[in-house]
């Protein structure tokens, strides 16, 4: 309940930008705010992975690209050449097909929305297990060189793969349904309900978080993260905890991918780009490493001023101008920062309050 | 597969391993004394190819490449200096994380000053059409000059560390910052030099392989992330090792365009890196202490 409690003002802020944006008519800031969402949550399943569990992931984009990119292929590539075949077969008895038009009115073949976006998941988390178990074995910055690694094998394949679309990517990707009269889409008249969708989704994933972090096993992520050895002897089982949380980092991660491609209607291999995946590592940093606020905060700040294109072409300094400036003066991240402590740094204040605190 | 062409990929592998194992020495020479990877080292090899670029147009190339890895090392001196020097104890997390900033700041800096257009220095013998045999192989003379400086800089590594005063010292705030910092050693001008040291090392490869693969503003990401993965391999910290896993990842490389398309050769050559890295976790030559260190 409490943490219900505490996810009020973010709703409450949600709500209310709504409010003000179509008050001052400037609704498009909510597209943005939609595509912030979407990164912002790959962003918490990370902070979960990297601030708790003390795991790091310099992969995560590879995640987001294998949820966005199966789910694009899926609702896209048309089964009608294979529709013999036994698995075709198999899925359409499941209800996972449906006939539908492409642009120039032929007919596909191809998975519904729901379908794929559950295999796109699926798949991912299969990944991650299979990933997981040799990689979180490594310390340190081999891990960040295996899941770099990772990173970069899941973007060659995109780049290079025919299926994937090569260097263009996927487009023409359908509006998910997710209920009738409810759809992930680009189009104009869903913006609104596209914002809600996105943060919906968001806040749930953070409750989640929250709630976990909180609990057993968030303890025992923190034990982990203390020290490996001294949580095994206190009969924490410190692999499979390890494993669960970069599972579930990864599957927020895909739906993020999932969700944003549907929305977008395309996905190309820069979002499986290793520097996405450098990006988002730092959005935790900055956030304060284990604060899910924190991180929360910088993704959607850093992300919508970013897609807005505030900087222009400096955007990409900009970037790194925050990066270095807060770990340099608020090295637990940004919500770590001190007005008072702040003020104090300033010269001419200095010495009466340094006498003050011997 | 004849002798020839073996010969061919063989030379074609050492002279791309070669550039990766500079790169990864780079890192170590950092990691030795400040326990972080510095992210902003691909952008070092950058600089030093651009700036050369740049001075060839007032001065003959020998002195345009000398001066481009001063003014390098003199970049690197600075990034040690404004943003390394005066924090107290920090965590590695947030060194790493301002490196990746500053590797992004370099990057901007460098399309701003450069554009996007792609550059390369003059071969510095012959031209791109001449060739010496080797073996019954025909490589370009530039191949040479690539090994060569490589094979150079690692020797005169090992000698400033193993000989001279101030490589010991550096040495000895690698293995124990704390007792070196008792034994009268200034770690924090040990950690500058080591910034300088492995600037330098980057720009000379930067101007060094420039004929032949082109310098480009964002060429330091991809360099640095071969050289990250080659410095892993290798055994973190260790020298030997980071030669021994740079030529071989350049190797498998080279090899590896013959069976399969060159668009998988990065997919396929990280993989088996990964394999090794799963059998061996603690990287080639690298010791079980390396490893247990916890930084994140």
């Amino acid at each position: 309940m409490k943490k219900i409690l505490s996810i009020l003002p973010l709703l409450v802020a949600v709500i209310g930008l709504h409010i003000l944006t179509s008050a001052t008519d400037t609704m498009y800031y909510l597209t943005q705010m939609t595509m912030s969402a979407y990164y912002s949550l790959l962003i918490i399943g990370l902070c979960a992975l990297m601030g708790y569990a003390g795991q790091i992931s310099i992969g995560h984009a590879g995640f987001f690209a294998i949820g966005g990119y199966i789910s694009a292929a899926l609702t896209t590539r048309s089964l009608i050449p294979y529709q013999d075949s036994f698995l075709v077969k198999l899925f359409d008895s499941a209800g996972f097909l449906f006939v539908g038009q492409d642009i120039y009115g032929d007919s596909l073949l191809v998975f519904t929305p729901w379908a794929a976006c559950g295999i796109a998941v699926l798949t991912a988390a299969l990944i991650a297990v299979a990933i997981g178990i040799p990689v979180l074995k490594l310390k340190g910055h081999y891990l960040a060189m295996a899941t770099l690694g990772f990173g970069i094998i899941v973007y060659r394949i995109a780049l290079a793969t025919e299926y994937f679309g090569e260097a263009d990517g996927i487009s023409e990707v359908p509006a998910f349904v997710l209920l009738p009269g409810l759809s992930v889409s680009g189009s104009f008249g869903d913006r609104v309900q596209n914002y809600y969708i996105a943060w919906g989704l968001l806040l749930i994933g953070m409750l989640l978080l929250l709630n976990l972090m909180d609990s057993r096993v968030g303890r025992a992520l923190r034990g982990i993260h203390g020290s490996d050895e001294a949580a095994d002897a206190m009969g924490v089982n410190t692999a499979r905890f390890k494993l669960q949380t970069f599972v579930l980092s990864a599957v927020f991660a895909a739906i993020a991918g999932v969700f944003l491609t549907h929305y977008n209607g395309g996905i190309g291999p820069s979002e499986a780009g290793v520097m996405k995946s450098v990006r988002y590592v730092a959005i935790v940093a900055v956030g304060g490493m284990a604060n899910l606020w924190g991180t929360l905060l910088m993704g959607i700040v850093l992300n919508f001023f970013s897609l807005r294109g505030s900087f222009g072409s400096y955007d990409d300094a900009v970037f790194g101008l925050i990066l270095i400036l807060i770990m340099l003066f608020a090295p637990n991240g940004i919500l770590s920062i001190n007005i008072r402590s702040c003020l104090r740094l300033l010269p001419g204040r200095n010495k009466a309050d340094r006498e003050g605190e011997v | 597969m004849t002798l020839e062409l073996s010969i061919q990929y063989l030379m074609a592998g050492i002279t791309y391993g070669s550039i990766y194992a500079i790169v990864a020495i780079g890192f170590n020479i950092i990691y030795n004394t400040t326990g972080i990877i510095n992210f902003a080292q691909g952008e070092f090899v950058m600089f030093g190819g651009m700036i050369a670029i740049t001075l060839l147009n007032f001065m003959p190339l020998p002195l345009a490449i000398f001066l481009a890895v001063a003014i390098t090392m003199l970049i690197g001196a600075l990034i040690e200096i404004c943003f390394i020097r005066w924090l107290k104890s920090p965590s590695v997390m947030r060194m790493v994380t301002i490196t990746i900033g500053i590797s992004i700041l370099c990057r901007e800096v460098a399309i701003h000053i450069w554009g996007e257009s792609i550059r390369s220095l003059p071969y510095f013998f012959g031209n791109a059409i001449s060739s010496v045999p080797v073996l019954g192989a025909r490589i370009s003379p530039q191949v040479l000059w690539v090994v060569g400086a490589s094979a150079l800089m690692m020797v005169c590594l090992g000698i400033f560390f193993k000989t001279t005063a101030v490589g010991r010292e550096m040495r000895a705030c690698a293995s124990n910052r704390k007792a070196a910092v008792l034994c009268g050693i200034n770690t924090q001008n040990m950690v500058t030099l080591s910034f300088v040291l492995s600037a330098g090392m980057g720009a000379l490869a930067g101007c060094v392989m420039s004929p032949i693969t082109y310098s480009q503003y964002d060429m330091g990401t991809g360099l640095a992330i071969k050289g990250f993965t080659v410095a892993i391999l290798g055994g973190l910290g260790s020298s030997g090792g980071a030669v021994a896993a740079g030529l071989l990842l350049g190797i498998i490389e080279a090899f590896s365009v013959s069976v399969v398309p060159l668009a998988f050769q990065d997919a396929i050559s990280i993989a088996i890196l990964l394999a090794i890295l799963f059998v061996r976790p603690q990287g080639l030559f690298g010791s079980k202490e390396a490893t247990g260190l916890k930084e994140f």
